[in-house]
This record gives C-alpha cells, structure tokens and sequence, in this order.
C-alpha cells in the first residue's frame, strides 16, 4: 500500500496483515506513518495506490462511513466528537435510532446506557460532551467504536489520557473482543503496553514497514532498535555542555488551569534542559507560561534577572526569550504568505529592518535570504508561500524565525512534529548550535529518545508537577520512564 | 494508469487543451478579475456604443472614486479576516454631521466660508472615524465577531443620522464647498479623483512599507502565530477597523460635496459594493491575502457595470440583482480557483 502526500511519501509500499482475535501494535516514531496507515484503513483517506483485502475479498473504503459499515471502527487521536452534544447524541451520531421518522429519544437512552454499562464507563448519557473531561471524552470515543459490533477495531494511542483504573477496564475490553475474534490494530508509545496486550508488533519507520514480530517475545531494546534505526548516532548530534550564568529561572509556578502546579526550573546559558512528560503533564504549559500565554495563578519567571511574569509575548521577546509552538499550522505560521514574511515577522518592530516610519525592504529582504540559507530551505524559494513547502521545509521556517531577532533563551515545544528524519536531524543540529553559541534551551518534547538524547539535564513532569530532574549519564530510558506514571505509592 | 500513453498525450495534446491551460494558468494567478471586464467590456460595448469612448470612461473613473475609497478602507478589515458592515452608516453619519456642522459655522460667520468647510470636514471626519473606533474597540477589546460589531453599529449609526436630520437633506453649505471638492478640477483632474489616487497610494504604501501594514496580513494570516511573534493583535485590529472608519468618512465628505447636501440615505449599497470590489480583486474572505491594486481595479470594475448598465438603460432595481449576482459569482470562482491550486500542486 502506498499513500503520497504532495512531496512526502507517507507510506512506502506498506503490507499490513490483521488476522481475527489478535491485538497487532503499531509501533514507531511520530511521523513513521502509523497514523497514516489507520486512517487508510479507516476509510478517512485512500491509498495512492495498493489495496485492502477483508477476508480475502478487496474493499474500497472511500468513507469512515463504509469502513463502519464493514464492521472497521476506529478511535482517532483527534476526538471525532461534537462538543455541543449530549454522550448519546454522539454515539449515534449519523445513526439515530428512527421512529415514524422522527428521532425516538428513549431507545437511544436505552442503548446509550447498555453500551456505557456494558464498557463499565461512570458516564451520564445526557451530559453534554463539552463539560466532559478529556479522559471522559476518550471513553465517549471508545464507546462510539463499541457501539456496533466491529470486526476490526483501530485504537491509536487510547490510554494516553485514561488513568491506570480506566486502562484496566480498556484492556478487559479488548481481551473480551478478541476472545470473540475481533481483531484490534493498537498504536501506543508505551512499552510496557505492548507486552501487556500485544500478540503481534510491527514497527514502521519513514513510511516502511521495518519488522513485524511476536509481541511477547521481543525484547524492548530491540524494539527501540527498529524503531529509531542505525541511524540513532546521526540523528542525535554530541552537544558541548558549557553551562554558564542562569538565564531563565521559574519559582513556584501555578497556572490558573492548574495544568501547572509549583513548578520551578532553572536553564543556564550554553546548556539544553529537557521537560518530558506524557501529553497533558503540564510540560507545555510551563513554556508557554514564561512565553505570556498561559494564566499565571503564582510563582515568578525571570529572563536574565528581569522578572517577566505574565507579560505578553512582545515584551517577553524583548527580553530575549523566544517560543517555538508545537503545531506550525495552528499557532506557527501564516499559511498563505511568504517565508520571508513568516521569517522576519517577529523582526518587524525593530532596526534594522524597521526605519523611521517604515519598513527597509532590502534590509528586509537579505535577512529573508541569509536565514533561507541558513536553513537550508528547499527549494531556496522564500518568496514562495510557506504552505506549498513539504512540512520539514515548514517546520525549518518556524525555526528560522527565531533567528530574525537576537535570542538568549529558547523554548522548543515539540519541535520535530511530524518531520522526517533528515528534518530531524537538521533541527537537532540547529538547537545544538544554538546552544553552543551560548543560548539557553528549554526543550519540551513527547519524543521520549529525543529528549533523553539532547538534554544536558532533564526534568520529568507528572500532571502538572515536576517529579524528578536528571542530569548527564543519569538521563536514561530507565531512570526516566519510573517517573513518568503515576506513582503506586503517591 | 499507464504512463507511457500519457507522456504521448502530453505530446499530442490539440491547440483547443493548451488554450485552455492557459485560461486556467491565467485563472489561477490573475483571479476572475480579467475574465469579468473582458465579459463587461464585451457586452456593454455592443449594447451601447458610447461604451468604450474616452469621455464616458473617464466619467466611469470619477464615478468610482467613492467606492475605490470605501473599499481600500473595507479592504484592511478583510485582510485581518473580518470585514465592515458600517462603512455605509459610516458614509451617511460622516455626510450629516459634516453638512449639519458646515451649515451652522456659516451662518455663525458668513464670511468665513473656507473656515466653515474646514470644520465641517474636520467634524464630519471624526464622527466617521469615531464609529470605526466603536467597531474596533467591539472587536479587538470585547472580541465581538465583526459581523455582529459591524452591523450592530451600522443600525445605531444609521438611527443618529436620521435622528440628526429627521430624514431631511441638509442644505446651507457654503458653494464653495461643492465647487472644489464636488466639481473642482485641478490641471484638468477632477479633484475627487486626485483625492482617490493620494489616499490608494497611501494606502499601498501602509500596507506594503511599514510594519502595521505587514501586521494586518499577520493577523489575518494566522492570529495565534501573530501574537507569537510578538504583534499586539488587538491594537492591530483595532487600529484597522479605525482607519476603515477614517476612510469611509473621507468618502462620505466627499460625497456630501458632490451631492451639495448632508443625507442619510447615501451609502446603503456600500457594504455590499465594497465588498463585493475587494472579493472581485482577489482579497480573500478568509483573511491575510489581497492586494491595494486589485482592489483599487475591483472598485473601478463595478463602477464600469453600473456605468454600462446604466447606458443600457438596464433599470436600476434590476441593477443591484447583477450586482448581488455578481459577488456571489466573485466568491464562487475564488472557491473553484482555490481547487484549481490544490488539484495543481504537485
């Protein structure tokens, strides 16, 4: 199967088999093509070429509407829900219970309360989805694939926001539809899942289907192998530690949300200092908070001495302090304009580029092409509009504008978001001289590898406070995943 | 698929396809502009055949000079990704206050007659200007939708002008006011149009040659990455929907000299027109594109149709039908060409 996006090939002839009653894991790095491959197999998108057997016999899934129709039922990371609703007009969404023509209220309340009591999910079926909890939200989803008896069932990463106890019902849930030959296709990040439930394993790497192995028999070494490949020394560049003076430093910081909770961290110059954490630790939000865009309830951010908290991102910036959002689409770059434009934007208020009342065009305009230059943008086109760019090209705009202002600390929140490894690699190779140049680093990541391999010293966070802190041949896998769960004993 | 038979289709393709690339190729990088006035310049012409003469069409550009100013002002909201529902109200508020002040500082002093103008315009200016200010304190301070700010306003603003003159045009501005900025020319050039051509240029200068202007397309382009960069968006949209008040007063000034009274009735089909002129220049409704040059020739585009409509004694209810028409028509062919763009990209 063969899935191309303009300029990236997201899945490079992938053969994927699912057999009744297994639980198959997909395993990979962000970016390797699993989310590709399930929405292939959900029917959200078709393959470029390549075909889907069910049962011997191929299908077209042109819709996630067919797909459900042949009993495929997927949970998708992005919850397909609509907020306004109730937990029961969700789950029938597009299948309303019919009477006369008109909706019949009571057999959907019946079903509704069946499925959730049959899940053993705590949810009311006339709570409007948007008072939900993501947890919540996450078994309102898994409910929904529940809802019809699927023959396929695709979970892509479900317990990332479900507690331990709530996991536990997940897995007895899974182990029952196996037990009635449902196959389940699984993607997680999380190792000790993959034992716990998994039969088979297959990695995927840059679009390729590296290995297909058993489960319970492989050991995690060799699966992170063949997740990151030989390539794992090239990626990560070797990164001189030259702390010197404390240029950012956090006390007892709360966010109004409570998504942080006293945090307090200190990042010198010349030194990377990773956050890691599971989605929703709160590490995020501990950068964009020094940034000004997180409500700050207590605690102090200081740049350089110069206290800075809960200033907007213009004063923050001129203090020296620069943030890099996760998603360049969302909150990183105007789509329709210019690289140059994207690039010297955060430039714009200051000389050189400002003079008097306007702005230097020429000025302008070598900046623009000393920085595509010191990216590397292919092809060196920065009047070109960023959004026909492949997404490494855009990400590497995204790291460029940092450099259109003089920057002392930078706040890199998941900044290899759906790249592929040669980006990657680029843009390890871009914090490290940065930080070499004697920048400070703040680096928030999911990518665990990632984290572990750059950090000079780590800290771990754990809904919303920080757990531990590592430093040099302390980082690893070990030491770091012990805090990255809820504790037994806490 | 069989590439082999494709490449010799490439080879093969008749002169009637890569004509037809071409129209597309056009399409895509010019926008539906060119098309209409081809069609414009076409029919009217065979309707009427003083179409095309040098003295109508230099009465189609003095005729369009109201709506290239409005639209240049209506042109910064959408570029933000809002738009303004009150350059109309804003047009007729600027019309009577202007008229009502310039009247009663003449008969105060009968002799000052440019004194007079002066005031008039300067009150005239500010009250428009302060309804933009309204809009933009609604949008950027309380995040009122533009739509909801806009049309809200252009109800109160519409209800003060009539308030003012009790639906009476206001006569008893001095003569001298509608002789210059009415009917003046200077070297030949009708004063309006020497007006309209400052204001475009300083408008082209705003919003390619200093950092406010870049900032209108930041933040329609992507707020979020906008206020990341360090833009202070809210002063951004605010000032926008300002300078889209201050414009469209100019406009009512200007009009109210031409008219040689103060009404409230003028500017009701500005929203639509000025709109309709951006959307036909190629902004684009979802914010951060658009260009001052298009614009200025989407305006004078829909002052070419009325001008042609009007020679063919196409009445005028009839007349705002193919205008409706025609924006719909706009945004229509904006959706197709985007699709275009996206089944090209490869």
């Amino acid at each position: 199967m063969v899935k191309e996006y303009p300029g990236v090939l997201a899945l490079d002839r992938v053969d994927f088999q699912l057999r009744p009653g297994e639980v198959h894991i997909l395993f990979g790095e962000n970016g390797a093509g699993k989310s590709t491959l399930i929405s292939l197999l959900a029917g959200a998108q078709e393959p470029t070429s390549g075909e889907i057997l069910m049962r011997g016999a191929p299908v077209k899934l042109r819709s996630v509407h067919r797909a459900r129709a042949l009993g495929i039922s997927a949970v998708f990371q992005e919850f397909s829900l609509v907020p306004q609703l109730t937990v029961e007009e969700n789950l029938f969404l597009g299948a309303e219970p019919r009477k006369f023509g008109f909706l019949d209220r009571q057999t959907m309340r019946r079903e509704a309360r069946a499925i959730l009591a049959r899940l053993d999910f705590a949810l009311d079926p006339a709570e409007t989805v948007q008072r939900l909890t993501r947890a919540q939200r996450q078994m309102v989803e898994i409910a929904k694939a529940f809802r019809i008896q699927p023959s396929v069932l695709i979970l892509d990463e479900p317990t990332a926001s479900l507690t331990e106890r709530e996991t536990e019902q997940l897995f007895a849930l899974i182990r029952a539809a196996t037990a009635q030959g449902v196959g389940v296709i699984y993607i997680t990040h999380r190792m000790a899942e993959i034992r716990r439930i998994g039969s088979r394993v297959t990695v995927l790497r840059d679009g390729r289907v590296i290995a297909t192995a058993d489960a319970e028999t492989t050991s995690e070494v060799r699966l992170v192998e063949l997740m990151t490949g030989r390539v794992i020394n090239e990626i990560y560049p070797v990164i001189r530690h030259t702390p010197g003076e404390v240029v950012l430093k956090v006390e007892g910081l709360t966010s109004l949300t409570q998504s942080v909770r006293d945090v307090s961290i200190e990042v010198r110059a010349g030194e990377i200092v990773g956050i890691a954490g599971l989605v929703g630790s709160g590490k995020s939000e501990v950068a964009r908070a020094c940034f000004g865009l997180e409500a700050v309830a207590h605690g102090r951010v200081w740049i350089r001495g110069e206290e800075i908290t809960g200033q907007p991102p213009r004063a923050a910036m001129q203090k020296g302090l620069f943030y890099l959002p996760p998603d360049r689409r969302e909150e990183g770059l105007m789509m329709m304009r210019s690289c140059r434009e994207n690039m010297v934007l955060p430039a714009l208020r200051d000389a050189p580029i400002r003079r008097g009342l306007f702005l230097d065009v020429s000025q302008e305009q070598s900046l623009s092409q000393r920085l595509a230059r010191r990216i590397n943008l292919q092809p060196p086109l920065p009047e070109r509009d960023v959004g026909h760019f492949s997404g490494g090209n855009q990400q590497k705009v995204l790291m460029a504008k940092s450099l259109a202002r003089p920057v002392q600390v930078f706040l890199f929140d998941e900044p290899t978001t759906g790249v592929d490894v040669t980006t990657r690699a680029a843009i390890y190779r871009f914090i490290g001289e940065m930080c070499e140049a004697g920048a400070g680093v703040l680096l928030v990541s999911s990518d665990l590898p990632e984290v572990l391999h750059l950090s000079h010293r780590l800290y771990v966070m754990y809904r919303g406070r920080i757990q531990a802190t590592f430093s040099g041949a302390d980082i690893t896998e070990q030491n770091v995943l012990t805090y990255f769960f809820e504790r037994m004993a806490a | 698929m069989n590439p082999p038979s494709e490449t010799k289709q490439e080879v093969a393709r008749p002169p009637a396809r890569r004509a037809l690339r071409l129209i597309q190729r056009m399409f895509i990088h010019l926008g539906v502009l060119p098309f209409l006035l081809l069609i414009a310049i076409i029919v009217f012409t065979a309707l009427s055949g003083n179409f095309l003469s040098g003295q109508n069409l230099t009465n189609v550009v003095r005729q369009s000079v109201y709506l290239i100013i409005v639209s240049l002002g209506q042109m910064l909201a959408l570029l933000t990704g809002g738009f303004d529902l009150s350059v109309g109200t804003i047009v007729a508020l600027t019309s009577v206050v202007g008229a009502t002040a310039m009247a009663a500082a003449s008969v105060a002093s009968p002799d000052g007659a440019w004194l007079a103008i002066s005031l008039g315009c300067l009150a005239g200016i500010a009250a428009g200007t302060l309804v933009g200010v309204a809009n933009g304190i609604g949008v950027a301070v309380f995040n009122v939708s533009p739509f909801m700010m806009t049309l809200g306003i252009a109800s109160v603003g519409f209800g003060i002008a009539l308030y003012i003159t009790g639906g009476v045009p206001v006569y008893g501005m001095p003569p001298q006011f509608g002789q210059v900025f009415g009917f003046g020319r200077v070297a030949g050039v009708p004063v309006p149009v020497i007006v309209a051509v400052i204001i475009a240029a300083l408008a082209w200068v705003l919003v390619n040659r200093t950092a406010l202007g870049r900032y209108f397309y930041a933040v329609g382009g992507n707020v979020k990455a906008a206020h990341l960069s360090g833009i202070n968006t809210r002063l951004t949209l605010f000032l926008t929907y300002t300078l889209c008040g201050l414009l469209s007063a100019v406009c009512g000034m200007l009009l109210t000299a031409r008219l040689e009274t103060g009404e409230a009735n003028i500017g009701a089909s500005m929203p639509l027109e000025s709109i309709a002129a951006c959307v036909i220049g190629a902004v684009s409704l979802r914010g951060g594109v658009g260009r001052v040059g298009n614009v200025v020739l989407g305006a004078l585009f829909i002052g070419l149709v009325q001008n042609g409509m009007n020679l063919a004694k196409i009445e005028s209810y009839l007349q705002t039908v193919v205008l409706g028409t025609l924006l719909i028509l706009a945004v229509i062919a904006d959706q197709l060409r985007l699709r275009l763009i996206a089944s090209m990209r490869d």
